[in-house]
Order: C-alpha cells, then sequence, then structure tokens
C-alpha cells in the first residue's frame, strides 16, 4: 500500500506544553482515517502541522515525496492538503458562491493583469470558474444559496459549505475537524453519508477528527487514538473499541453501545 | 447595446471623454470653485486607492500622506526641472579607522551621486518634450517611486497585525515628511513653490476614473476576491491556497502608486507643496473619507470623497461668519474635531458606513457572461 500523508516522530511544544508528541502517522491515497481522542489530546494540533499554521518543534511531514513541516499553508493547499475548522470559518463577508470562488484562486491561470485589462481570455475563465462552482455547489445541494450570505446560511449548511470550498482546492487529502459537532443525530447521519460520498465521488483520501463515536465507526476504516499528544493506539474499528488503553483513556466515560443508543 | 452599458471598460473610456468634454467649460467656473472641484477629483484618487488596503483587503495603513508626499515631491521636481545638487565628497582622513569609515562613505555618495546624476539627466532630457508629456511622465514617476516606497514600508509590516499595522504605517509616513523637511536639497521646510499649474479639471477626474476602474476590476473578479478573504479570515484564506502576503503586498503598493499619482496632481494644483502638508493629519483625512465611505465600498467611498471635501471647504466660510457665536467658529475653523465628531456619531449610528454593502459596481463578473449551456 502507498502512502500519501506521513508523519515522522512529530513533537509539537508550545511553551512548556507538549501538545504532540513524536506522533508517527501514515494515510494512503484512498483512506477514510479517524483521528479521536479526549478534548485536549492535541487533534487540532496535528491539523495545524500537517496545513502549515504551525511547524513541528521536531519531526517531518512528507506528502508523496515532498516534506513540507514549516511550508507556507498556501504552498501546501496548492500541494493538495485541504481543510474545515473546528470552528467554522468562512469568508463572513462573501456570498456562498464566492466562498466557493475564493478557493480557486490556487488554480488560476491569469491573474493580476487579466483582471484589470479584462481581454476575453479573462471571461472565458471566470466563465470556466463560474461553471465549476456551480456544479461543485449543486452536487451538494447549495446551488439554490448561491447569492446568500454565507453567515446568513443555517448550522449544518454552512459545516457543508465549509467541505466544499476545501473540495474547490481539488485536494487529495481533505482534514475535517468535527465536522458532527453541534448537529442533531439526522444531521450526522447526513454527513456520514456525505463523507463516504466524497471519498468515492472525488477519489480522495480524509482525515477527520470526531468525539461522536457512532460517526467515527460509520466513516473510517483505520482510527488512531491521541491521548494527551500520544498516540496510544492505531487500527480499524473493531480492534479500536476492544483495545483496553482506548477504553480508559477515551471511550470508557462514553462506551460506543451508549452512543448507538441515545442515537 | 447593453452589453457595452455593462463593460468597465466602455465606462471608463467615456468618463475619460466626459472629464475631457467638461475640462473645455471649466473656464467658465469660478476659480475658487474650480479648484475645490479639483481637489473632490484628487480626493477620490487618494481615498478610493486607500479603501483598497483599508477597505477590501483588511489592513489598517495610516501612511497615505507619505506616499502622497513622495509623488507630490517627484512630480514637481521633474516639471521644474530642479536639478538636485549632487553630494558632496568627505575630507580624506589619516587614522586607519577612519579611512576604512571614509572610504566606506565614499562609496555610498558615489552611489547616490550616480543616481542623482541620472536623475538629473532624466528630468532634462524630459525637458525637451511636449508639456503635456513632462506632465505624464512626472505623475507616473512620482506614481512609481511611491510605489517603490510602498514596497519598502510593505514588506516588513505588513506581517503586523491591526494597531500594530497602523502604528508602523503611521510612523514611517512621518518619517518621510521629517526627512523631506531636513533636506535642503529638495527645499527643505520651506517646500517647493512656482510650481506649474498642470492639473487641469481633465487630469483630475480621468485619474479618479482610471483608479476606480482599476480597483473595482481587480476586486470584481476570481483574483480579486483573494483580497477580500485576506480581510474576512487571513488563516483560512492561507488554508484555501490564498498566498495573503502577496495580495497585502500588491494592496499596499498599488495603493501607494495612486496616493503618489494622487500628490502629484495635488501639487499641480496648489502650485506649492511643503512638507507640513503631507502631515499625520492628512492622512487621517483621507482615512475618514473611507470609513464614512464604508470601508469596502468604491462608489460609498467616491462619494464620501465629494461630501467631506465640500463639507471641508464650506466650514471655512462658517468660520468666518461674523454673526455666528465665537465657539461655533472656532470649532469650524477646527477641522479635525468637526472630523472626530462625524466619526462619533457614524461608529454610534451606521458603523458600517454612511454606503457600507453598496455594491453598484460589485456584482459579479461571471454574470456578462451568458452562460455557458
Ligand atoms: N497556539 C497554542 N498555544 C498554546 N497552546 C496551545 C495552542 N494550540 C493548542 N494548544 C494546547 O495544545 C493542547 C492540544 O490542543 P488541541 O490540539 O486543540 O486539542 P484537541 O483538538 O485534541 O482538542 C491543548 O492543551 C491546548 O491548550
Ligand atoms: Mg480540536
Amino acid at each position: 500500500m502507498s502512502t500519501l500523508l506521513s508523519l515522522q516522530g512529530c513533537t509539537v511544544r508550545f511553551g512548556g506544553l507538549t501538545a504532540v508528541s513524536g506522533l508517527d502517522l501514515k494515510i494512503g491515497p484512498h483512506d477514510l482515517a479517524g483521528l479521536i481522542g479526549p478534548n485536549g489530546a492535541g487533534k487540532t494540533t496535528v491539523f495545524n502541522i500537517i496545513t502549515g499554521v504551525y511547524r513541528p518543534t521536531c519531526g517531518s511531514i512528507t506528502l508523496g515525496d515532498k516534506a513540507i513541516a514549516g511550508m507556507k499553508p498556501n504552498r501546501i493547499a496548492g500541494l493538495g492538503i485541504a481543510r474545515t475548522f473546528q470552528n467554522i470559518r468562512l469568508f463572513a463577508s462573501l456570498s456562498v458562491f464566492d466562498n466557493v470562488r475564493a478557493a480557486f484562486n490556487l488554480r488560476l491561470k491569469h491573474g493580476f493583469s487579466h483582471a484589470l485589462f479584462r481581454f476575453p481570455a479573462f471571461y472565458r475563465e471566470e466563465a470556466d470558474v463560474d461553471r465549476q462552482v456551480m456544479e461543485l455547489l449543486d452536487i451538494f445541494d447549495l446551488g439554490r444559496h448561491r447569492d446568500v450570505l454565507c453567515k446568513n446560511l443555517s448550522y449544518g449548511d454552512q459545516r457543508r459549505l465549509e467541505i466544499v470550498r476545501a473540495l474547490a482546492t481539488r485536494p487529495k487529502l481533505l482534514l475535517l475537524d468535527e465536522p458532527a459537532a453541534g448537529m442533531n443525530p439526522t444531521e450526522k447521519e447526513a454527513l456520514t453519508r456525505l463523507v463516504r460520498f466524497i471519498k468515492e465521488k472525488f477519489e480522495i483520501a480524509v482525515l477527520l477528527v470526531e468525539h461522536d463515536m457512532k460517526v467515527v465507526m460509520g466513516i473510517c476504516e483505520r482510527i488512531f487514538v491521541l491521548d494527551h499528544g500520544v498516540k496510544i493506539a492505531e487500527g480499524n474499528p473493531g480492534e479500536i473499541t476492544k483495545n483496553s488503553k482506548v477504553i480508559e483513556a477515551y471511550l470508557g466515560e462514553q462506551p460506543p453501545e451508549a452512543g448507538t443508543a441515545d442515537a | 447595446m447593453s452589453r457595452y452599458l455593462r463593460s468597465k471598460k466602455v465606462w471608463l473610456l467615456l468618463a475619460v471623454l466626459g472629464s475631457a468634454l467638461l475640462s473645455r467649460f471649466s473656464g467658465a467656473i469660478n476659480e475658487y470653485y474650480l479648484q475645490v472641484i479639483i481637489f473632490v477629483g484628487i480626493n477620490i484618487t487618494l481615498a478610493v486607492s486607500l479603501n483598497l488596503i483599508n477597505g477590501y483587503t483588511g489592513q489598517f495603513s495610516l501612511g497615505h500622506a507619505g506616499f502622497m508626499a513622495v509623488g507630490a515631491y517627484t512630480a514637481s521636481i521633474v516639471t521644474l526641472g530642479v536639478p538636485l545638487p549632487l553630494v558632496t565628497y568627505p575630507e580624506p582622513s589619516a587614522a586607519l579607522f577612519a579611512r576604512l569609515l571614509g572610504a566606506l562613505v565614499l562609496a555610498f555618495d558615489h552611489a547616490v551621486n550616480a543616481v542623482l546624476w541620472v536623475a538629473n539627466s532624466g528630468v532634462a532630457a524630459v525637458h525637451g518634450l511636449p508639456l503635456v508629456l513632462q506632465f505624464v511622465v512626472a505623475l507616473v514617476a512620482g506614481g512609481i517611486l511611491a510605489a517603490l516606497t510602498g514596497l519598502l514600508v510593505g514588506v516588513p509590516s505588513l506581517r503586523l497585525r491591526g494597531d500594530y499595522l497602523a502604528i508602523v504605517t503611521l510612523g514611517f509616513g512621518e518619517i518621510i515628511r521629517v526627512v523631506i523637511q531636513n533636506t535642503d536639497a529638495i527645499g527643505g521646510a520651506r517646500g517647493y513653490s512656482g510650481i506649474p499649474n498642470y492639473t487641469t479639471f481633465f487630469w483630475a477626474y480621468a485619474v479618479a476614473a482610471a483608479t476606480i476602474y482599476i480597483v473595482v476590476s481587480l476586486i470584481d473578479s476570481t483574483y480579486g476576491r483573494g483580497f477580500l478573504t485576506v480581510r474576512d479570515d487571513e488563516v483560512a484564506a492561507e488554508a484555501m491556497g490564498v498566498d495573503t502576503t502577496k495580495y497585502k503586498v500588491v494592496a499596499f503598493v498599488l495603493g501607494a502608486f495612486f496616493a503618489g499619482i494622487g500628490g502629484g496632481l495635488y501639487a499641480h494644483t496648489t502650485t506649492y507643496i511643503n512638507p507640513a502638508g503631507f502631515d499625520f493629519q492628512r492622512s487621517i483625512e483621507i482615512v475618514i473619507i473611507v470609513i464614512l465611505g464604508g470601508m469596502g465600498s468604491t462608489p460609498g467611498v467616491a462619494f464620501a470623497a465629494v461630501l467631506l471635501t465640500v463639507l471641508a471647504e464650506y466650514l471655512r466660510f462658517v468660520a468666518g461668519y461674523t454673526f455666528l457665536p465665537t465657539w461655533l467658529r472656532q470649532l469650524a475653523a477646527n477641522r479635525t474635531i468637526i472630523y472626530a465628531l462625524v466619526l462619533i456619531a457614524l461608529m454610534l449610528l451606521r458603523p458600517q458606513g454612511l454606503f457600507g454593502g453598496l455594491r453598484a459596481f460589485g456584482a459579479s463578473a461571471t454574470r456578462k457572461v451568458p452562460k455557458a449551456a
């Protein structure tokens, strides 16, 4: 099995606090992987070093055969990693359409001078971007909201729009940070289907951070468990639910059966 | 027909032709009114360009007067054709250390003089051209030098955010002013007078139209949406592949370029410039126009430029009305207090600006293209 993303011995320290410690992690080109662990375990920090928001204190990160640790986030996005944020970060003053359009910036052939002089090539490319944005929006049933300011969307639609915007960068790997947070059971089920659909349709790898075990078990084929910045387990859902370290550190207080019962 | 009416290039052309036409009749207007009308045009250029930095890109710059000064001085030097005096070389010294230092200083002075020589020859060459061309070269040279200054200021300071950037740009603006004030070679505190009165109605409004065209065209494109993402959420913008640093530098340099051109126009209508005319208060005035018009709304900011320029002139009259109580006249004479009051009222009543959210030119460029079937 080939590897798309690989972290080797990654450690992140914030002053005295070690948020991530010696983390090894491998993701294949079509994996549906999950990263779970209690609050403050360092999951978001892992996303932040993969996407270049922080540089790991030590360790290496490679995407394909490129070392990306410490690269600027926009370059990493260009290499094929896109993400969503734990607290939704849409472009508040832009419409639904423009939020997605902005993500096409990366693939634009014509920049500054074309916007200024507006030759036919400019209009052709804009029309092309327009069409692709609408295609994406329609796939995710957001087309009818194209001119709505994104802050006026429902919470679930905002979460979905953030995913669409990430997909617009044409990633090889999509990182989703707690996409089901704040959703009701029906919405969570829809999200589970959505993520599986995205993997099939766009043929990409997904790494998911999520607290809801039902969502994680429903989506992920491979799960990494973090506790206090240390990877304590790794395996398929069946192995993880039986792992005694995981039960003690994380699942113990909230067994997956209970999650299923109240859903 | 309607296809042409929706093309920005056609509007630019119409605006330039309109300015040329109206300019023919400007002789009929009272000279003072004409001057105010020209100031309005220049302030539109200044405010619309600052709006690219402060409004669309969300970077709070307080240095616009500094870039204006660079443009005003450069343009005046070109049209006046005053050769810049060369630097005198230092006396050679005996001590070893002083000799080393002296050699460095000498090398630096040689470099400076080489630049000055090139500049002087350039100015001399320009003086062979017809007056109109001289003026165009002067304005463009002012714009380019201001843009270079913008690059110099922007690259190190644009990593700063919010208040910090405001303070750094304010500092740089003041440094530019103080340097001019203390450089006798370009007039020092006395400034330049006798600058030819080249800025006609046409030039003021053709440049304003071009500035509006450029800012609106940039913003209204997929490329231009990048500026807005920098303003809205820098972290998310970078995660989506937007090179935020590049956008900030482009906004800053382009803003400085137009501030420089605006400065050149200003110098060639007042015919007199001195460093005090480009102080911190001048920067604040332009910022206030942008806030009043609504950050990120070009029509709003252009309209606010008209409003505030006319208001500022009207206040001069109010200050002179003897039938008014003294306190009121003093208030009118002190524009900054009025501006402060306007700002406070605005923040309380309409924080988005008078015209914030107005998007007359804002609709998506892609709408003009017939949808691909
Ligand atoms: N920028 C930062 N500065 C200091 N500490 C941080 C920073 N980001 C995260 N942390 C700390 O790192 C630890 C892991 O945080 P995080 O990755 O957000 O956890 P999770 O996403 O698993 O809930 C927490 O203790 C958090 O307080
Ligand atoms: Mg988190």
